[in-house]
């Protein structure tokens, strides 16, 4: 057992677990908090997907204390008062999901993409490239990746208004 | 996965006393393979040495006319940098190509050439440029720290530090991924350096991991264009046969993935 402490959604929390707990389970079982799914559990499926310190990480391919020490954004850490956030808000808008169980995961990698190229830059081909990791068996992905580029250009709108 | 003691080292000195008082220790890096190993119960260590958090270990700089990737440096850093992409961009692709985005956050290159998988990216970039590795205890050229499947020159307690590239006048590296976990399953990182010299090296095709073509590597010496290998075909008998693809269809490959190499590296 050791004592694991982070920040999780932007709240200091600690727990004593099992050394060979995951993050998944730590956030799951410990936390309570289930919007981050277990799909395939062998790390091809990325409906796991979190942010360990602004990073897209396989929540269920670290340990929790691998994680100690840094701050985690799950699914749940997203939305603001005033609401959804844009790329929820594109998911919705754009029917980016069926039955909703990759989504939490597809929602945290397609925030880490636009963080990463830039709000507004993201084409097509490099969406279904950077959603490699990410599995969905309904959609076809088409209107994932349609929800995650209006997402990104509605970003890029935001950041040009608050300039 | 079976009860295990995480610890988490500050230097490489701490590292190797941590598994040396440890049962049945194994050194963690980013954990993409032993930990889905461990989940399988393939692997139960008594204890894992966290070495990701090493100084020493980290990022990327410029040694004279080499290229110095520290070990515990996530793919995503390497396919990202300037510095790679400007000097060595097959290395950059290479580290780029490896699993998905969120594997390439976690997953480093000390890590990968540690394990020595015959499918991972890594080992062909290593030995195609001609790569040295040190470790906390020596320095080794790259095709002495490969030795076969799974199985390199390290020693259990002795931990990869850094590997050192040789800058390239050419790097290109082209893979046909195996659809389903982007391992390759044959993937081949072609070298022009200064002096004229070509190096070929082979991932994910062999029986026995990372190999060089001689053949293919005179050929583009004499003649750098994809033309030259375009019509070579390889012995198949050493190549890997399973539920993904033949030898022989393995072989090909190789030939299909040099040619794009070298295209792709102009």
């Amino acid at each position: 057992m050791s004592k694991v402490s982070m920040v999780l959604n932007g709240k200091a929390v600690s727990a004593d677990v099992e050394d060979r707990t995951l993050l998944v389970s730590f956030i799951r079982e410990v936390r309570q908090l289930t919007g981050t799914h277990v799909g395939c559990d062998t790390s091809q499926c990325g409906a796991c997907v979190v942010h360990v310190d602004g990073k897209a990480v396989k929540s269920c391919t670290m340990l929790a204390a691998q994680a100690d020490g840094a701050e985690v954004l799950t699914i749940e850490g997203l939305a603001g008062d005033s609401g959804l956030h844009p790329i929820q808000a594109a998911f919705r808008e754009h029917h980016g999901l069926q039955c909703g169980f990759c989504t939490p995961g597809m929602v945290m990698s397609a925030l880490d993409m636009i963080n990463r190229h830039g709000p507004g830059n993201l084409d097509e081909q490099t969406i279904r490239h950077e959603l490699e990791g990410n599995i969905c068996r309904c959609t076809g992905y088409h209107n994932i990746v349609k929800a995650i580029k209006a997402a990104s250009d509605q970003m890029a709108g935001m950041a040009q208004a608050a300039e | 996965m079976y009860e295990t003691n995480y610890h988490r080292a500050g230097s490489v000195a701490d590292a190797v006393r941590m598994l040396t008082e440890a049962e049945d220790g194994k050194f963690l890096a980013g954990g993409q393979t032993l930990l889905p190993t461990m989940k399988q119960r393939l692997a139960a260590p008594s204890d894992l040495v966290d070495i990701t958090k090493i100084p020493d270990m980290k990022g990327i700089r410029e040694e004279g006319n080499q290229i110095v990737i520290g070990a515990a440096t996530p793919h995503a850093e390497v396919a990202a940098s300037a510095l790679v992409k400007s000097r060595l961009p097959g290395l950059a692709t290479l580290a780029g190509g490896i699993g998905d985005p969120a594997v390439r956050h976690m997953g480093t290159i000390g890590g990968s050439i540690a394990n020595n998988d015959p499918a991972a990216d890594y080992p062909a970039a290593l030995v195609g440029l001609g790569a040295s590795v040190t470790t906390s205890k020596r320095t080794l050229a790259a095709e002495d720290f490969f030795i076969g499947m799974f199985d390199t020159a390290l020693d259990e307690d002795e931990i990869v530090i850094s590997v050192a590239f040789p800058a390239a006048e050419k790097s290109a590296y082209a893979k046909y991924p195996n659809p389903a976990s982007r391992y390759a399953m044959a993937g081949v990182f072609v070298a022009r350096h200064a002096d004229g010299s070509v190096r070929v090296a082979v991932t994910g095709a062999g029986q026995s991991g990372v190999f060089r073509v001689d053949g293919m590597e005179d050929a583009l010496a004499a003649n750098w264009s994809p033309e030259a290998v375009a019509e070579m075909s390889l012995d198949s008998s050493n190549m890997l046969h399973d539920v993904h693809g033949s030898a022989r269809y393995r072989a090909n490959l190789v030939t299909v993935m040099a040619k794009r190499a070298v295209a792709a590296a102009g």
